[in-house]
C-alpha cells in the first residue's frame, strides 16, 4: 500500500496521469443531448461519464408531495451496473441515496423554485461510468441540464473535489488518487454569490490544508463556471444556425 | 429518489423571534451562540450489549448499543474487522418519524457517524482479525435516536464514541486450527476520539449545536468531526441554504476547538466504568 502511495506523485510533483497537483482533467461539457427531457446535459470529466436529465416543471406525483409556496425539487443519482470494475447491483445503495440528497441541497438555492408552486423538478443524474468526483461532475451536469430545462436560476451551480494525495493537496482527485489519497474534499459553489452549496470531507486534513483545499476547490469551480457557460452557448448557438438554414435555404445550383 | 421535504409549518413569529434573538448575540434558551446545551453521557445501559451509552444533549436523547459478533471479512479488506453503522430514527422520538425503512435523513445520520469513526481510524480495524480472509470481528454500531430536540448528529457521534470505549469483546484466537476464546472479555481497544461539531446558519448568524427551534428555522447546517491530534477527519454540509467561504473557515476552527471541549466531557464520562 505504502510503495504505492508513493508513486502517486512523482519527484518532479508531476501525478500518475501527468498533471500538476492543481491541475484539473480534461472535462468536456454537451448540453441538449436528449430528445424526451426537457433539458439535458452529458460530461465528461476525466474518465468520469455521466448523462444529466431534467423533467418540470411538471405535475407532482404523488400529489400530497407537492408544497403550496415552491417548487419540489427531486433528484436522483444512480450509477449503473457497468460504471465501476465490479457489477454494481442497480438497486440504489446507501450512498447513492445519500448523495441524492446531498446533491439536491447543493441545487436548490440556485434554483428560483418559488415560481412554480405546486410543481415538481425533477433531477435524474444516472453515471455512465465512474471515476473519482463523479458527484461533483454530476452536480455541475445536473445545473446544466436545469438551465437547459430553461428553469431560471440564480446561478449555476459547479462542482470538484481536492484531494490529499502522497501527503499533498491535489485538485480533482482521480479514482486511484482517491481510493489511495489520505482525503477527499467534494464542493460545490456558486462563484457570483461565493456561496458554497455542498461540502463533505472523508480523510485526514489539518486545519491549514484544509484551508489550501478550500481555496484550491472555489478556483476551480470558477474554471469549471466558465466550462459550463460555453457549453451552454454552444448549444444556443447551433440552434440559432440551423435555424437560419432552415429559414434560408441555400440557393440550389442549377 | 430525494424530494424537498414537506416540513411542518413554522409561524412568521416563530422564525423572527430566533432571528431577533440571534442579532441581540443572544438564543431562544438563553445560551450564548457558540455554547452547547448541557451533556449528560451514560454508559453501561444495555447490560446485553457490548457496550452503550445513553447521551442527553439538552432534551435530546439518543442511545447507542455495540453488538460485536464473529463474521467475515470484505473480500477487498480481508485483514480487516467490519466496521458498521447504522441509525434508527425510533417513532417514538418526534411527531415527523415514521416507521419503515430508514429515510434518507437517518442514512445520512448513519453515514456521518460511520465517517467520523472510519475516516479517524477510532477502531483498530487490523488487531480485530482473526484469521485473514476467514474470520474476523464485526463491530455493529446501533444508533437509536430516542428523542429529537435537535443536533442528532453531534448527539449520535457521541453516543457511538462513549459506548465503543466503553465495550468489551471475547477476545478469540485460532491455535492449531482450533478457534479459542478465553473468559475474560477484554476492552475493544478505540485508537482515536472523533467528536462532530455542528454549525448552524440562521439568517446569516452562526450557532453550534442548534436545538430543534433553530433546526426548524435555519438556512444549512456544517458538521465537522475532529480527531484528538486536531486533525479533520470527516465534514457533511446539509439544508438547503449555503456557506461563503469564510464561513466555512471559521465554522472549521470553532469546530476543532470545540471538539476539544467535547472530548474531555466524554473521557470523564467513559472513565468512570
Amino acid at each position: 500500500m505504502n510503495e504505492l502511495e508513493v508513486k502517486l506523485i512523482d519527484d518532479n510533483g508531476i501525478r500518475v496521469d501527468g498533471r500538476k497537483l492543481d491541475e484539473l482533467r480534461p472535462i468536456k461539457m454537451e448540453v441538449g443531448v436528449l430528445d424526451k427531457a426537457d433539458g439535458s446535459a452529458y460530461i465528461e470529466h476525466g474518465k468520469n461519464r455521466i448523462m444529466a436529465a431534467v423533467y418540470g416543471p411538471r405535475e407532482a406525483h404523488p400529489k400530497h408531495i407537492a408544497l403550496a409556496d415552491r417548487a419540489v425539487i427531486k433528484c436522483r443519482y444512480h450509477m449503473a451496473p457497468f460504471s465501476v470494475e465490479e457489477r454494481k447491483s442497480p438497486a440504489p445503495s446507501r450512498r447513492e441515496l445519500e448523495l441524492s440528497k446531498v446533491i439536491r441541497e447543493s441545487l436548490e438555492s440556485s434554483v428560483m423554485s418559488e415560481l412554480y408552486p405546486r410543481t415538481s423538478i425533477d433531477i435524474f443524474i444516472e453515471v455512465l461510468q465512474s471515476d473519482g468526483g463523479s458527484r461533483c461532475a454530476g452536480i455541475t451536469s445536473a445545473s446544466l441540464a436545469l438551465a437547459d430545462a430553461g428553469i431560471p436560476l440564480r446561478e449555476i451551480v459547479a462542482a470538484c473535489a481536492v484531494g490529499k494525495v502522497a501527503g499533498k493537496v491535489a485538485l480533482d482527485p482521480s479514482d486511484i488518487e482517491d481510493k489511495q489519497g489520505d482525503a477527499d474534499l467534494p464542493v460545490a459553489f456558486m462563484p457570483k454569490s461565493n456561496s458554497i452549496t455542498l461540502l463533505q470531507m472523508d480523510g485526514s486534513l489539518t486545519e491549514e490544508e484544509f484551508n489550501q483545499a478550500l481555496t484550491m476547490a472555489i478556483d476551480a469551480c470558477k474554471r469549471i463556471n466558465q466550462l459550463q457557460i460555453e457549453a451552454l452557448k454552444r448549444k444556443y448557438v447551433s440552434v440559432k444556425e440551423q435555424a437560419e438554414e432552415r429559414h434560408e435555404p441555400k440557393e440550389a445550383t442549377a | 429518489m430525494s424530494s424537498t421535504p414537506q416540513l411542518p409549518p413554522v409561524a412568521k413569529v416563530e422564525q423572527k423571534t430566533v432571528v431577533d434573538f440571534l442579532v441581540k448575540g443572544k438564543r431562544i434558551d438563553e445560551r450564548g451562540l457558540t455554547d452547547y446545551r448541557s451533556i449528560k453521557i451514560e454508559t453501561g445501559i444495555v447490560q446485553k450489549a457490548n457496550g452503550s451509552a445513553m447521551v442527553h444533549l439538552g432534551k435530546t436523547k439518543v442511545l447507542t448499543g455495540i453488538k460485536i459478533e464473529l463474521g467475515q471479512p470484505f473480500p477487498d479488506t480481508p485483514n480487516q474487522g467490519v466496521l458498521t453503522v447504522n441509525a434508527e430514527l425510533v417513532p417514538m422520538a418526534s411527531p415527523s418519524f415514521e416507521p419503515g425503512p430508514p429515510s434518507e435523513t437517518a442514512i445520512e445520520l448513519a453515514r456521518v457517524v460511520d465517517r467520523g469513526l472510519r475516516e479517524s481510524k477510532a477502531l483498530p480495524l487490523q488487531t480485530l482479525c482473526i484469521e485473514p480472509g476467514k474470520r474476523v470481528m464485526v463491530v455493529f454500531v446501533d444508533v437509536y435516536v430516542l428523542d429529537h430536540d435537535g443536533n442528532l448528529i453531534d448527539a449520535s457521534a457521541m453516543s457511538a464514541l462513549s459506548a465503543l470505549i466503553t465495550s468489551k469483546m471475547k477476545e478469540y484466537k485460532v491455535e492449531g486450527g482450533e478457534l479459542q476464546t478465553k473468559d475474560e472479555p477484554v476492552p475493544l481497544g478505540v485508537k482515536n476520539e472523533p467528536v462532530a461539531v455542528t454549525t448552524a446558519k440562521i439568517g446569516g448568524n452562526m450557532i453550534l449545536d442548534p436545538c430543534l427551534g433553530e433546526e426548524r428555522v435555519m438556512d444549512s447546517r456544517l458538521t465537522v468531526t475532529s480527531g484528538s491530534d486536531g486533525n479533520i477527519c470527516a465534514m457533511q454540509k446539509g439544508g438547503m441554504g449555503s456557506f461563503s467561504d469564510q464561513e466555512v473557515r471559521q465554522a472549521v476552527k470553532t469546530a476543532i476547538e470545540k471538539g476539544k471541549e467535547i472530548r474531555e466531557i466524554i473521557r470523564g464520562a467513559t472513565a468512570r466504568t
